[in-house]
């Protein structure tokens, strides 16, 4: 083979019916082994054709859509601000990032301005929304490799996290929390004292997890020198967050293209240079440490703020306030219009990226002029990232694979949308 | 950092100016239109252009414009590292042969995207290396995101009526 016929074969991406075709023709001597849909490693529904010599894995085809729902169908017949709900579930374990990756779209379909108060309490909430998915990852990664206890504890942290959303949206997970053109509700009086205390303990907790996990022997063992990728089969893969930063390229949507002001705060991007499930690691853990160090910041400029507007102050957006229906015709036509046909954004097409805790989600929006937007699409980081998976696997071992696809962390409510 | 649309533009116009068709600005995002067939030729120049460097896929889904000629339109967006800059590409399809050029000779990464849009509005890809079916059972009919599929549910089937729901859906037979 030639040097560019290995590397495509190593960077190709085989359907599941490329290995279970020549399987059943008994063309090859290599055994096929279904892992999943349900299986406790694949971290919801994922399907893996792995074609296996011995325990080796000579080739791997995830297999997806089991979770599919028309997610991205069912947004084109509800009005812009109903279909936010719809984001919520896709990446079920980061709803407010998805929530943020719509709205921001909408906002510039529609050209929006967003008050200062709801783009500092959207930064802060979507990096709780990063530790807490984070923490997830952690817990079922280390489960998966047989470490009970960092789970117990990722989830008690995580715990605390969903109090805080509880608090300001009324839901723990689906929190529908940012609307178009700000945020669903003012944030309560209580909001302040319960971040500052859950930002207190965190820097402690971390160093409790990588206590029990960094300089383990076994958790070593089982995860570094594993799945390596480099930087330039990761960029021609698609892949993209941590594992993308986890290969050395500090690129980060906060600070490369930023969005909601990140320019203005200060943090660094965690990277790491083997590309392999230990630095994948390490890159998480460290970017929670500087989530950490934003939600700090983000607070501190909420109380600088001080209370204002949560909303934009366009009418054509979002209704006016209860007070003002009472007396005012124009506010009660406004309220009226709002929800009985919601708002035309004007022709045109948007995408706008954020750096979800999986990597890059974008959401692309064409509108026809109409209340409902034409056609939404997500570049969905999971669906992206899980076309990494055969190229890290050829050569490991099944063992392996578990670690490997909780090192991708992908969410099958993302992948199938 | 020094890219801007206008140049991004002027460069693309003058290296490959019969693949382009148009260009189009909306809310500073550069939207370009290119010529089906020389879709890979424009990516690859986007691509190994020494000053433009676009160097990620970074999106790529379809559009279905029902009543539109061309039908279809298959949407774009690459990213430049380098510069910190985005492109979008679009390219119409037409509904009696909707068929596009695959980038995955370009983008690997391009291979799960083409299928997804296969699989919701039944373009084909030319040259990808295995357009099956990706989120949609493999014995699905139809393509699910196109504008003349109605929005439907799936008749739930019970002893009084499987028979006739069984009668049009094979596999359930099994």
């Amino acid at each position: 083979m030639t040097a560019a016929e290995t590397r495509a074969r190593n960077l190709s991406i085989p359907a599941p019916s490329q290995i279970t075709r020549p399987a059943l023709e008994g063309v090859k001597e290599t055994m096929v082994l279904n892992m999943g849909p349900h299986h406790p490693s694949t971290h919801g529904v994922l399907r893996l054709v792995v074609e296996l010599d011995g325990e080796t894995v000579v080739d791997v085809a995830p297999d997806i859509g089991y979770l599919h729902t028309g997610i991205e169908k069912t947004m084109e017949s509800k009005t812009y601000q109903k279909a936010v709900v719809l984001t919520d579930r896709t990446d079920y374990l980061a709803p407010l990032s998805n929530n943020l990756s719509y709205v921001l779209a909408v906002e510039k379909l529609l050209g929006c301005e967003v008050p200062e108060r709801a783009t500092v309490a959207r930064v802060l909430l979507v990096e709780l929304q990063r530790i807490a998915s984070h923490l997830v990852w952690l817990g079922t990664h280390a489960l998966d490799l047989a470490a009970m206890s960092v789970f117990l504890y990722g989830f008690r942290e995580r715990e605390q996290i969903l109090d805080i959303f509880e608090l300001v949206s009324g839901a723990r997970m689906m929190t529908s929390y940012f609307r178009v053109g700000g945020l669903a509700y003012d944030l309560p009086a209580e909001f302040d004292a319960a971040v500052e205390a859950f930002l207190q303990i965190m820097p402690g907790r971390i160093d409790e997890y990588e206590a029990l996990l960094t300089d383990n022997p076994l958790w070593i063992e089982r995860t570094q020198g594993i799945g390596a990728i480099d930087s330039e089969s990761a960029i021609a893969l698609g892949l993209t967050g941590p594992g993308l930063r986890a290969t050395g390229v500090a690129w980060d949507l906060r600070k490369t293209m930023p969005y909601c002001g990140y320019e203005t705060y200060s943090f660094a991007i965690p990277t790491a240079t083997h590309g392999d499930i230990y630095d994948r690691y390490l890159v998480r853990i460290a970017e929670m440490r500087e989530s950490v160090s934003i939600c700090r910041q983000a607070l501190q400029r909420l109380r600088d703020i001080g209370p204002g507007p949560y909303m934009t102050l366009d009418r054509k957006i979002a209704p006016p306030p209860k007070s003002e229906i009472t007396h005012s015709m124009e506010a009660l036509i406004h309220h009226f219009k709002l929800w009985t046909e919601g708002f035309k954004p004007p022709r045109g097409d948007a995408l706008a990226a954020v750096e979800s805790p999986r990597g890059e989600l974008a959401t692309y929006i064409v509108s026809d002029g109409s209340a409902k937007p034409y056609r939404v699409h997500f570049r969905a980081p999971s669906f992206v990232n899980l076309q990494s998976l055969p190229h890290m696997a050829r050569g490991c071992l099944v063992a392996d694979l578990v670690a490997l696809i909780a090192s991708l962390d992908p969410v099958l409510g993302e992948v199938d949308r | 950092m020094a890219l801007d649309n206008a140049k991004v533009i002027a460069r693309l116009q003058a290296a490959l100016p019969d693949a382009i068709l148009g260009s189009s600005e909306f809310r500073g995002d550069l939207s370009v239109y290119v010529r089906p067939e020389r879709i890979v030729d424009v990516a690859r120049f986007l691509r190994d252009d020494p000053e433009l460097r676009y160097n990620f896929l970074e999106n790529l889904c379809g559009v279905d414009y029902l009543g539109r000629e061309p039908r279809f339109e298959v949407v774009y967006h690459l990213l430049s590292f380098a510069n910190r800059h985005r492109i979008c590409l679009k390219v119409g399809v037409s509904e009696r042969d909707p068929s596009v050029p695959s980038l995955t000779e370009l983008w690997p990464g391009a291979n799960y995207h083409e299928r997804e849009t296969f699989d919701m509005f039944g373009i084909k890809f030319i040259g990808h290396p295995c357009l099956d079916r990706i989120l949609m059972p493999e014995d699905w009919e139809g393509h699910p995101l196109r504008k003349d599929v109605p929005l439907g549910a799936e008749e739930v089937a019970f002893t009084f009526n499987q028979d006739r729901i069984y009668a049009h859906k094979p596999f359930a037979k099994e």
